[in-house]
């Protein structure tokens, strides 16, 4: 049986869904304020690091529910998509433009072209570190699991 | 054509988000990889063509001009390079398929080599030195990852020499770059072509060397290669082969582009890379006489030849530069086919240690004359392609009056040519093996797919030499283009 400890618990649980949302936050703040893919990809990071500390591996490979190398897949894909469509309309790669709509109920939104590649960035990053838990976390789990 | 310059960069990129998806499956990984780095090949060969004819592209990404935005230029030298390294790279790909070691076992391999081909071609793209150093760690990135693929004792031993001394050159990069940013405000290199004139020449010649000791790090030069022979043999066999290709002629890429495009004439450091040069081939090819294991020879032997493309830089003529790019080109083929060749030899007999290698000539005529075609060449026998290459240098040696780097590349010629024959007798001639002692019967299941890439390789360093008149020519305009870079300024800076 694993010995855990209920304050770390406690508010790993407590902290953990804010911190997602911070991180969320940050991607999109990326383009006009400090923050962007990287940075929120860390936080949600450092949020899975929290879960992997204190319930152990499986809980923190089961904060997303596929496999963990589809991440950074998605995440390649999206970045060099955006740097790759712009060669299609004649214009340099990674050319990026402010695509807006009027939405009911929302009303104007804006979505910057870079926020698509900040979001590939933010994949990466927390796809890496659910690989990086897979593939070394899985000693020091044992570890934890002997104690 | 514009259009096209990104793609070698992006294509390997995209390729590898698609097999890192298809994790599962070997096979579809397979097929993007191979897909994708013949893609490459095809726009590579198509940038030439235009290259050639109409003088360097440059792309300014995301659409911020020159010297501000980040800009990709594709000129006669950095092209040409790019053609030889993506289709070494492909073929290398292939002899790994039949290999069936890392390639099978680890599915981050396909992945992590096309995350390789896109820094390889991005180093060759770019066009300011910040992005040299981005697209340096790229290729580092999956390097580390790739040299340790396997995860034995052995490999990550001489992984982690790879790794520290690569880190204390990405630093020293870094603080390169951060002086230059200093002195003149800009990293775009066409834009340092001016700037860079304009300081005292003291900082010039300080810059001058701090990079050319950045570049010799990555590129193995003497005194810096001791990493080298350390590292490279241990990693699965295709990773060496690939590695010892293109990672070093990619830091002498950079060295003759920063040597001759930022640094005017008078600063340029000749002497000090002459010597260098020289020192290079001597203690490298006196490594390599000292080996006893295949992998391990060759790998000294890439120290030895870096030396003949330093030499050529050092000259600093039309006749050097343009000798040393198609020496560049020789030695990316003909190294590569040469390591496959241990690849195959290692798959076979289960060692590569030449001491209990032999008669491999009798079992495997057709590896055997293969080798022999690639070692010749290496060694500079008329009429393979090695030969024309050195003769380039030899004879911009003599115009340049520098005879004593002359003398000195044709004794290392000899010493080069006795170290291939101490393989050939050792592994190819004498009695042959016990039937198969310790090699698998009828030679390993991928072992024709293997033959097959590394024949040909060996038939793209035979084109070279065949191919030597039209090559030649178009490696004197690059030389000529390094000498007189007017076309790339005009090409970067232009509205």
């Amino acid at each position: 049986m694993r010995l855990r400890s209920v304050i770390l618990d406690t508010t790993v649980r407590l902290v953990f869904d804010a911190a997602l949302v911070l991180s969320v936050y940050m991607l999109f703040a990326g383009h006009n304020q400090p923050g962007g893919g990287f940075v929120g990809g860390l936080v949600a990071g450092a949020a899975i690091g929290l879960r992997y500390v204190a319930g152990g591996l499986d809980e923190a490979l089961a904060v997303v529910p596929v496999r963990p190398s589809l991440l950074p897949a998605v995440g390649l894909a999206l970045a060099v998509g955006t740097a790759l469509w712009p060669l299609a309309g004649d214009e340099p790669p990674l050319d990026h433009r402010v695509l807006e709509w009027h939405l009911p109920v929302l009303g104007e939104v804006a979505l910057a072209t870079a926020t698509i590649f900040d979001a590939g960035v933010y994949l990466i990053v927390v796809g890496l570190v659910l690989m990086v838990l897979d593939g070394l976390g899985r000693e020091g789990d044992e570890e934890a699991e002997g104690g | 054509m514009t259009a096209l310059v990104p793609l070698p960069v992006l294509l390997p990129l995209l390729g590898a988000a698609v097999s890192l998806a298809a994790g599962r499956s070997r096979g579809v990984q397979r097929a993007v990889g191979v897909t994708t780095l013949a893609a490459v090949s095809a726009v590579a060969a198509a940038l030439l063509a235009h290259v050639d004819g109409d003088g360097p592209v440059a792309v300014q990404v995301g659409g911020w001009p020159a010297p501000v935005g980040i800009t990709l230029v594709a000129d006669r030298t950095s092209v040409v390079l790019l053609l030889a390294s993506v289709l070494t790279m492909l073929a290398v790909l292939v002899f790994a398929v039949g290999e069936g070691g890392a390639e099978r076992t680890q599915a981050g391999f396909h992945p992590l080599y096309l995350v390789l081909a896109a820094g390889v071609a991005a180093s060759f793209l770019t066009g300011d030195l910040f992005n040299l150093f981005v697209a340096f760690e790229v290729m580092l990135m999956a390097s580390y990852a790739l040299i340790t693929l396997g995860g034995r004792p052995a490999q990550v031993r001489s992984g982690m020499t790879y790794v520290v001394i690569s880190l204390v050159a990405s630093t020293l990069f870094l603080l390169s770059l951060a002086l230059v940013y200093a002195a003149t405000g800009t990293v775009n290199m066409a834009d340092l072509h001016t700037e860079v004139a304009d300081l005292p020449a003291g900082v010039r010649s300080g810059l001058a060397v701090l990079l050319v000791a950045v570049f010799g790090i990555k590129s193995a030069v003497f005194p810096l290669f001791f990493w080298l022979p350390d590292s490279y043999p241990t990693a699965a066999a295709p990773v060496t082969a690939v590695f010892a290709g293109l990672l070093t002629k990619i830091g002498v890429y950079a060295m003759i582009r920063s040597q001759t495009l930022l640094f005017p004439p008078e600063t340029r450091p000749a002497g000090l890379l002459l010597v260098v040069a020289g020192l290079t081939m001597v203690v490298g090819v006196l490594g390599a006489v000292a080996q006893n294991d295949v992998r391990r020879l060759l790998s000294f032997h890439i120290v030895s030849q870096i030396g003949y493309m330093v030499m050529g830089l050092g000259l600093f003529t039309v006749a050097g530069l343009a000798a040393a790019v198609y020496f560049i080109v020789h030695q990316i083929v003909v190294k590569t086919s040469l390591f496959l060749v241990a690849g195959v030899v290692e798959r076979r007999t289960g060692t590569g240690h030449l001491d209990r290698l032999s008669g491999l000539a009798r079992v495997e005529p057709l590896l055997a004359g293969l080798f022999l075609l690639a070692a010749l060449s290496l060694a500079g026998i008329p009429p393979l392609s090695g030969f024309v290459g050195k003769l380039g240098l030899v004879e911009a040696g003599l115009d340049a009056g520098s005879y004593a780097i002359v003398a000195v590349s044709l004794a290392v010629s000899l010493l080069t040519l006795f170290s291939m024959t101490k393989i050939w007798s050792n592994a190819f001639w004498g009695p042959p093996p016990e039937p198969e002692a310790n090699g698998t019967e009828g030679g390993p299941p991928g072992r024709r797919l293997m033959l097959a890439a590394t024949g040909a390789l060996v038939a793209l360093s035979l084109a070279v030499a065949v191919g030597a008149g039209p090559l030649y020519g178009l490696a004197e305009r690059a030389g000529h283009d390094l000498v007189d870079p007017t076309t790339y300024l005009e090409a970067v800076l232009a509205p």
